[in-house]
C-alpha cells in the first residue's frame, strides 16, 4: 500500500481547481447531473486524496488496507470522478462518458461497474451506516484503515444517518470520520427553509462524537479539520463543512438567479465562462 | 391436531432454534461470519453466535435501517454478515436499505427473517412477515429459501454461508414436525420431493409442508396419489422439478404460510404458465392481514391447514 498523496498548499488549490474544471466540463457534456452539489465539496474531496489522507492502491484499488470514501451524497458523484481523473485512475475521455448508455461513470455511484467507488449511493441517508460496517470489520481485523463518509445538509433529514451517528459512539468508533457537506441548499430550496434541523454540531457532540465546524471551501481550514480529526482515538469524529453551492463558478451563476443550481449542468455558454473564471 | 402426526412425523425444533444453533457451530469454520441485530437476537436465535463469539456480534439497537446499512459494509470490508429479525421489520422496514446497500451492489450479505407468517400467534399482525417473500423476490440477484424444518433449515444455514451473494432465509417461530434427517440433501435451488405419487402434486415450503404430508395421508386413505415436493428455495426457483411434476401429474397445488401475491405460488404459476400449463389451486392467506390468536388455532381460522390443502386437491381434480 503506497502512502498517500501529499502535495503542497498551492498545488492542493491547483488540483481543486483543474477538478473544478472537469465537473462542469463533464457534467455540460452528459446534459444533466449536479455540479453545483460536486463544487461545494471540492476541497475536502481534494485534500482527501491529495493531502496526504487517503492510503489508496491503483493496482488494487479494493486492497483491504486502503483508507476508505464513502460519497453518501451520490448525486456530487463528478466531484468524485473528477478527483479519480486527477489522481490517474481514469483519463478524461472516460470520464466525459459521464450519464451515457453503457457508461460505467453512472449518475450516481455504482460499485459494481466501478472498483472505485466504495459504495452504490444515491438513496440518500445509507452512507454513513455503510462507513459503521467498514470501521468496524477494519477493527476486527486489526487494520488502520480509516472510512470518511461525506454526506449532504439535505440529506441529514433520513432518519436512518442519526441510527448510524448513536451506533458509531456506541462502538467508539475512532478509525470513521463523517463530514457533512453543508452547502445550505437541498433540491427545492434552502435546508433552513426546507427542514431546518439547526445546528449539526451541537448534534453530533450530544452523540458523543468529536465535532469541528469548519469553512469547507478554504484548503487551509479543511486540512486542519482533517489532521484534527485524526488526532483523535478515542471516539468517531465529525466535521461540519460549511461550504457554498456552486463554489468556485459563484460569480458565473448569480446573473441567472439561481444560487441553488440544483440537478442541473451549465449550458455550454455558461460553462464555456466558468472554465474561463477557473483557468 | 399437531402439524405433521398424520402423516407420521415427530415434532421437532422450531427452525429458528435450529438457525442459531447452525451459525454457532459454523462460527469456527466461516472466521468471517459476523452476526448484525436490531435488538431482538434473543428472538431471532442469533443470540446463540453472538454468546459463542461476542467480538463477532454487533446489536444495533431497534434500527433496522442502519442494521442493514452496517451489514454492507462489514460485506464491503470482506466479512459475511448475517442480519436478523423479525422477517417484517428486516424486509418491509428496511427495504430500501436492503436495495440500495445490499441487493444492487450484490452484497455477500446473509438475510435472516424469523417470525414469519401467522404462526407467530399471540403477537398480532404488525410483527406477522406474510410478505416478505414477495418483497425480497422483488430484488434482483438475492436468494429466497424457506426451509420446512428443523434439519433443513440447519443445511439451509451453511448453504446460505457457502454461497456468495445475497440470501434471504426465512424462519418461523413455531415448533415443525421433522422431516429430513442429518444426511439428507439440501441444495439451493434444487427443490425436494419428500413423498412422491402420480395423481397430483402438492408444491409447498416452510410449515405448509408439513401440512401437505398430513393431507398426503388424508388423500391417500382415498385412493389419491399426492406428490408433495419441498420448493424450499424460490428464487432461483427449481423450473425443472415444475415442470416435471406438471407432466407427470396434471395438476397443482400450492401451499405457503404468505399472502398469494408474490409468493411462492406467484412464481410457481408463472412457470407453469409459461411451460406446461395444467389446472393450479392455491392454499394462502389470500389477500388480508391476520390476528392475535394461539398458532393452531390462527392457522385453523386463515385456511393454512391439511383440510383445506385436501380441498384444494379436490377442487383441482375436479377440474
Amino acid at each position: 500500500m503506497a502512502d498517500a498523496t501529499k502535495l503542497s498548499l498551492n498545488e492542493l488549490k491547483d488540483a481543486a481547481k483543474a477538478i473544478r474544471r472537469l465537473i462542469i466540463q463533464i457534467t455540460t457534456e452528459a446534459g444533466s447531473g449536479h455540479p453545483s452539489s460536486s463544487l461545494s465539496a471540492v476541497e475536502v474531496v481534494t485534500a482527501l486524496y491529495f493531502g496526504g489522507y487517503l492510503r489508496h492502491n491503483k493496482a488494487n484499488p479494493r486492497d483491504p488496507k486502503r483508507d476508505r470514501f464513502i460519497l453518501s451524497k451520490g448525486h456530487a458523484v463528478p466531484v468524485l470522478y473528477a478527483a479519480l481523473c486527477q489522481a490517474g485512475y481514469y483519463s478524461f475521455e472516460q470520464i466525459m462518458t459521464l450519464r451515457k448508455l453503457g457508461s460505467p461513470f453512472e449518475g450516481h455511484p455504482n460499485m459494481k461497474r466501478l472498483d472505485t467507488m466504495e459504495a452504490s449511493t444515491g438513496s440518500l441517508g445509507q452512507g454513513l451506516s455503510l462507513g459503521v460496517g467498514h470501521a468496524l470489520a477494519c477493527r476486527l481485523d486489526g487494520l488502520d484503515a480509516h472510512t470518511y463518509v461525506m454526506m449532504g445538509d439535505g440529506e441529514m433529514g433520513e432518519g436512518q444517518v442519526w441510527e448510524a451517528i448513536a451506533t458509531a459512539e456506541k462502538y467508539k468508533l475512532s478509525n470513521l470520520t463523517a463530514i457533512v457537506d453543508q452547502n445550505g441548499y437541498q433540491q427545492t430550496g434552502a435546508t433552513k427553509d426546507v427542514l431546518d434541523l439547526k445546528p449539526f454540531a451541537s448534534k453530533f457532540d450530544a452523540f458523543g462524537w468529536h465535532t469541528q465546524v469548519i469553512e469547507g471551501n478554504s484548503m487551509e481550514a479543511v486540512l486542519e479539520g482533517l489532521a484534527k480529526a485524526r488526532a483523535v482515538t478515542d471516539r468517531p469524529t465529525a466535521i461540519v463543512s460549511q461550504t457554498k453551492k456552486g463554489f468556485g463558478i459563484l460569480p458565473i451563476l448569480e446573473p441567472t438567479g439561481d444560487l441553488n443550481y440544483h440537478g442541473k449542468p451549465l449550458s455550454k455558454e455558461l460553462a464555456e465562462k466558468a472554465l474561463a473564471h477557473l483557468a | 391436531m399437531t402439524i405433521g402426526a398424520a402423516a407420521g412425523l415427530k415434532l421437532g425444533k422450531a427452525c429458528r432454534d435450529a438457525f442459531g444453533t447452525a451459525l454457532k457451530d459454523l462460527g469456527d469454520e466461516f472466521p468471517n461470519l459476523v452476526t448484525v441485530d436490531g435488538d431482538v437476537g434473543n428472538s431471532t436465535r442469533t443470540e446463540v453466535f453472538a454468546k459463542a463469539f461476542p467480538s463477532r456480534g454487533f446489536n444495533v439497537g431497534i434500527a433496522e435501517s442502519n442494521m442493514v446499512g452496517v451489514a454492507g459494509g462489514l460485506a464491503a470490508a470482506g466479512k459475511i454478515p448475517v442480519v436478523s429479525s423479525f422477517a417484517v421489520f428486516l424486509l418491509a422496514n428496511a427495504y430500501d436499505q436492503i436495495r440500495m446497500s445490499v441487493a444492487y451492489p450484490g452484497m455477500n450479505v446473509k438475510l435472516v427473517g424469523s417470525h414469519a407468517g401467522i404462526s407467530i400467534g399471540e403477537d398480532g399482525a404488525s410483527q406477522m412477515g406474510i410478505e416478505d417473500v414477495a418483497l425480497a423476490c422483488s430484488m434482483p440477484g438475492i436468494v429466497v429459501v424457506v426451509p420446512a424444518d428443523a434439519t433443513s433449515t440447519r443445511l439451509a444455514t451453511r448453504a446460505m454461508l457457502e454461497h456468495v451473494g445475497p440470501v434471504y432465509l426465512r424462519c418461523g417461530r413455531i415448533e415443525v414436525p421433522d422431516i429430513y434427517t442429518a444426511d439428507s440433501e439440501f441444495k439451493i435451488g434444487k427443490a425436494n420431493t419428500v413423498r412422491d405419487g402420480k395423481d397430483v402434486t402438492i408444491i409447498a415450503n416452510g410449515l405448509m409442508v408439513g401440512i401437505s404430508l398430513d393431507a398426503a395421508a388424508a388423500l391417500a386413505a382415498q385412493g389419491v396419489n399426492a406428490r408433495v415436493i419441498d420448493m424450499h428455495t424460490i428464487k432461483p426457483i427449481d423450473e425443472a422439478a415444475i415442470i416435471k411434476a406438471a407432466t407427470e401429474t396434471g395438476r397443482i397445488v400450492v401451499a405457503e404460510e404468505h399472502l398469494m401475491a408474490g409468493g411462492l405460488g406467484s412464481v410457481v404459476a408463472g412457470v407453469v404458465a409459461r411451460t406446461k400449463p395444467v389446472p393450479m389451486e392455491f392454499v394462502n392467506l389470500g389477500d388480508r392481514y391476520a390476528e392475535s390468536g394461539d398458532p393452531h388455532g390462527l392457522l385453523q381460522k386463515y385456511g393454512l391447514t391439511a383440510e383445506a390443502v385436501v380441498a384444494a386437491v379436490e377442487k383441482v381434480r375436479s377440474r
